[in-house]
């Protein structure tokens, strides 16, 4: 079942996808089956789908992993409490992926 | 709300007092009233974002308090780039001046490196910074400094192999001499945990026992500067300082710099975020670790002599300044360039550094 959300990126990830920092998008679960897509999901479409540069590394590692060092947000609460990659994306979800490494 | 645990030295989780009652997942760990929105990388707690707010601002002072790091009537300057660490440690550091009084007098110092596209973007920040937090905005650039050299014209002269050393060495030198411009003593920056962690792996890795040794000092007096420099998010957490500009909202700039950073640098911070991510406590315990090295001092010590550089006449060990040394050959280069039109070899910052300071001696 697809489900409507927003993504946004800060921290300087935004520049891997094409300076934008927040999008809304529409998203299946990766399998085709009835069950919602989860942010696995997710990332393997931004890499695959949304992603403008060639540096896919400086967001995702063995294989489609979030990088350490990226903290991801799921309507403002820290994806550690939520299940990380297996949480699964609701209706209106904003999820937000801000790169902890830049200087400060 | 009750008073949430505190501490300046972080603990591992394990070793937190254990609770009667258990743990439960849907409420804040510290008011077990609100929803929880983080869990806290140093102690592993659950907490909302009301409590993380007091905890993350209360350490922030115990940390200030319990080294005495300012005195009342004290002026001092936030090193400040208008990125993350250094927006937090200006805000946090007005809440808490007014909060328990230290009656000290902050002021934004900031340097211009000369780098299109990145600092000039950064600066802007900054300027809206200091009209955010209502303090005084003082600006030094290294083309004022150093003989008309922007970093792009560094760049531009020595290509993009060396740019750290040259912008590491005129940082420093320039962040005292903003300091001085303004009569203040005391420069404080935004390092963090990580940042720390990072420099003691470094130091490790390199066999740089002298700098291993005082890496981990929150207070820093070196011989060849009159500045003394201080770092009040010693014991924070990366994640938690973006965590709280992103709640608070707060203004800070984060692009990369455009100039390649140090490789070393980068392969020591993708090991810590590596370790943070199956040991969160890591990054405290380098820390701790590097506190409680102690090593063995050489006989006949090498104890540094001040004197004064015979350039610039700034405060130096050496008889010439790192800064005059890397300002020589750049001059040198551009000199070639202008007589002869053709290109300046480019050199290694280094060995150039060691080939003058042999012929000085």
């Amino acid at each position: 079942m697809a489900v409507s959300l927003t993504v946004e990126f800060s921290g300087g990830l935004e520049a891997l996808f094409n300076n934008s920092r927040s999008m809304n998008l529409s998203l299946a679960s990766r399998d085709g089956s009835e069950s919602s897509p989860t942010i696995a999901d997710l990332v393997v479409h931004l890499c695959e789908k949304v992603m403008t540069s060639k540096r896919r590394e400086l967001f995702v590692i063995d294989g489609y992993h979030v990088r350490p060092g990226i903290l991801v947000l799921i309507n403002d609460a820290d994806w550690e409490l939520e299940g990380e990659e297996e949480y699964v994306i609701q209706q209106g979800d904003q999820i937000l992926f801000a790169s902890t490494l830049h200087g400060g | 709300m009750p008073p949430p645990a505190e501490s300046t030295q972080p603990q591992a989780a394990s070793i937190l007092p254990r609770r009667s009652v258990p743990l439960s997942t849907s409420t804040c760990e510290l008011c077990h009233i609100r929803k929880p929105f983080l869990r806290r990388p140093k102690t592993g707690q659950k907490i909302c974002q009301p409590c993380f707010f007091h905890v993350f601002e209360r350490e922030i002072h115990n940390t200030i308090s319990s080294r005495n790091l300012f005195y009342r009537g004290e002026r001092v300057a936030i090193g400040a780039s208008g990125g993350k660490d250094s927006t937090v440690l200006a805000h946090v550091l007005k809440v808490l001046n007014e909060r328990y009084d230290y009656g000290v007098e902050f002021v934004l110092l900031s340097i211009d490196e000369g780098i299109k596209g990145y600092r000039d973007d950064s600066l802007e920040t900054v300027k809206r910074n200091k009209d955010q937090y209502v303090m005084p905005l003082e600006i030094v650039s290294y083309k004022e400094l150093y003989d008309d050299w922007s970093m792009d014209d560094i760049v531009a002269q020595i290509g993009n192999r060396n740019n750290c050393t040259y912008c590491g060495v005129f940082r420093r030198q320039a962040l005292d001499r903003g300091a001085q411009k303004l009569g203040i003593k005391h420069v404080v920056t935004g390092h963090n945990a990580d940042d720390m962690a990072e420099t003691v792996l470094m130091n490790l890795l390199r066999g740089d026992t002298a700098r291993l040794d005082r890496c981990t000092e929150i207070v820093t007096q070196s011989a060849d500067s009159p500045v003394k420099r201080s770092k009040p998010l010693k014991f924070t957490y990366e994640k938690e300082i973006v965590l709280y500009a992103h709640y608070k909202k707060l203004d800070y700039f984060s692009t990369e710099c455009i100039y390649s950073p140090e490789a070393f640098r980068g392969t020591a911070r993708t090991l810590i975020k590596n370790l943070e991510t199956v040991r969160p406590s890591a990054i405290v315990d380098i820390i701790r670790s590097g506190e409680t090295f102690a090593l063995e001092r050489k006989k006949g010590g090498t104890a540094l002599k001040l004197g004064s550089c015979e350039r610039c006449g700034y405060i130096s060990s050496n008889r010439i300044c790192k800064a005059c040394v890397l300002l020589e050959g750049l001059n040198a280069g551009r000199a070639a360039v202008q007589v002869n039109g053709v290109e300046y070899e480019p050199d290694e910052g280094a060995a150039l550094r060691k080939r003058l300071e042999h012929l000085s001696f």
